[in-house]
């Protein structure tokens, strides 16, 4: 039987291939790898672009990851593949609209937190809750 | 008492009332089981990139990323509060303020000043009618949150946290017990937790493409990241469920109420006829 390596590809929004192969390829930072089984630790992040798994049969499974990491142990090869594009300029794009969105959502208002007011509140929601839960108790006995 | 027609009109407005609550259970019941799902679905990812993390931090000790780093004194600490972007799910969001609302008192009194970052609409209702310095926001992300979304809100948190602004960052959500219970839970995310174990020896190291340094660095964001949206999904867990009991609730209050109408109904009915028939015999007497 020919020598093979276990290959995880997960991403965070859920797990997108386990199984057994006897080479995978990717695209690493510097250039495309090829991982056979029992190759040494390594660690790379990932370039946009194509995962190779071939597996026991020779058939090759292709799986397009967008980013990401890839680790690699004598036995097993994960892939944590991104689910977004991500480039430094991206991110920084994203983080000034989430602070935009929540200056726009936000005008106006005090920047002082209102402990006593917030806390008078819900206090009430509290209470209410409460009060409905004792009537229904109420009424069951 | 009221006239037999008027309770009819009331029966048939709650009836109408419990078919929607009813149907609201249903939806919630059906999306509380995929959002559970997708919840198991992100911990691997979570959990094999944090040992991957520990691993690098004790391979490679003469780097110290700042979210790996020792406690500094604490002067502001930032919150990411997570909450649900619709209402009619029972006391699921009050509970998490009030457990935040704790949360920062106990701060205050340490002279430790707050700031919010806000996922979901209900959050940032709070903090606008409240006050707060709100950071950054992000809501409607639908019920199936994709990690792109959080990405900016979370940036504007690690970034804060890098320059010096903030000395801690902390999320607020709610954790998924069971269909019945949920509980606000308060974690902190950075500095890193849990990130570092003594007991493992390591005789091996990785080969680094670029460096250690490069991969480390991207790896904490996206694992921070993996965090926050580990959160979230778990929040809209939490909702679904919490939705579905207070809609249950809702509609066999909404029967009890039907029942007890259809019984005045009964009796003014009962009463009309008798009336009629009384009004009949006494004029037939009369003749």
């Amino acid at each position: 039987m020919a020598m093979t390596i276990h290959v995880d590809i997960v991403s965070a929004e859920g797990a997108i291939h386990s199984g057994m192969a006897t080479m995978v390829y990717a695209t690493a930072e510097m250039g495309e790898v090829g991982i056979a089984p029992r190759h040494t630790a390594f660690i790379s992040r990932l370039r946009p672009g194509d995962i190779r798994v071939e597996n026991q049969h020779g058939e090759q499974e292709h799986f397009y990851v967008s980013g990401g990491m890839l680790e690699v142990q004598p036995h097993v090869v994960t892939v944590l593949a991104d689910t977004a594009i991500r480039a430094h300029d991206l991110d920084e794009a994203a983080a000034m609209e989430a602070k935009r969105r929540a200056e726009e959502a936000l005008a106006g208002h005090a920047a002082e937190f209102e402990y006593a007011k917030a806390q008078a509140e819900l206090a009430e929601a509290v209470a209410q809750l409460r009060a409905i839960e004792k009537l229904r108790k109420l009424k069951a006995g | 008492m009221a006239g037999a027609k008027e309770i009819r009109t009331k029966i048939a407005s709650i009836k109408s009332t419990q078919k929607i609550t009813k149907a609201m259970e249903m939806v919630a019941a059906s999306k509380m089981r995929k959002a559970q799902d997708r919840m198991s679905a992100s911990r691997p990812y979570a959990e094999k990139m944090l040992q991957v993390i520990s691993h690098l931090a004790n391979a490679t000790p003469e780097y110290r990323h700042s979210y790996m780093a020792v406690e500094r004194e604490r002067k502001r600490i930032g919150y990411i509060v997570v909450s649900s972007d619709r209402g009619l799910c029972g006391g699921l969001n009050s509970n998490l303020f009030r457990r935040l609302l704790a949360e920062i008192k106990e701060q205050r009194a340490a002279g430790i000043e707050p700031v919010f970052c806000t996922i979901g609409s209900k959050a940032l209702g709070f903090f606008k009618r409240f006050g707060g310095d709100v950071k950054a926001q992000a809501t409607h992300l639908g019920d199936k949150p994709h990690i792109e979304d959080l990405i900016g809100t979370v940036k504007v948190m690690l970034d804060a946290f890098e320059s010096g602004e903030i000395d801690a960052i902390y999320i607020a959500s709610n954790e998924f017990v069971n269909t019945m219970t949920q509980r606000p839970v308060i974690r902190q995310l950075v500095p890193i937790v849990g990130g570092e174990r003594d007991d493992m020896p390591y005789h091996w190291d990785y080969i680094y493409e670029p460096d250690a340094r490069t991969v480390l660095d991207a790896l904490l964001t996206r694992y921070i990241e993996s965090l926050v949206y580990q959160g979230v999904v778990e929040n809209g867990a939490c909702e679904q469920a919490a939705r579905m009991v207070a809609m249950k609730a809702a509609s066999d209050n909404a029967g009890s109420l039907i029942n007890e109408l259809q019984l005045v109904y009964n009796k003014a009915r009962q009463a009309a006829i008798t009336q009629e028939i009384s009004e009949i015999v006494s004029g037939a007497a009369a003749v």
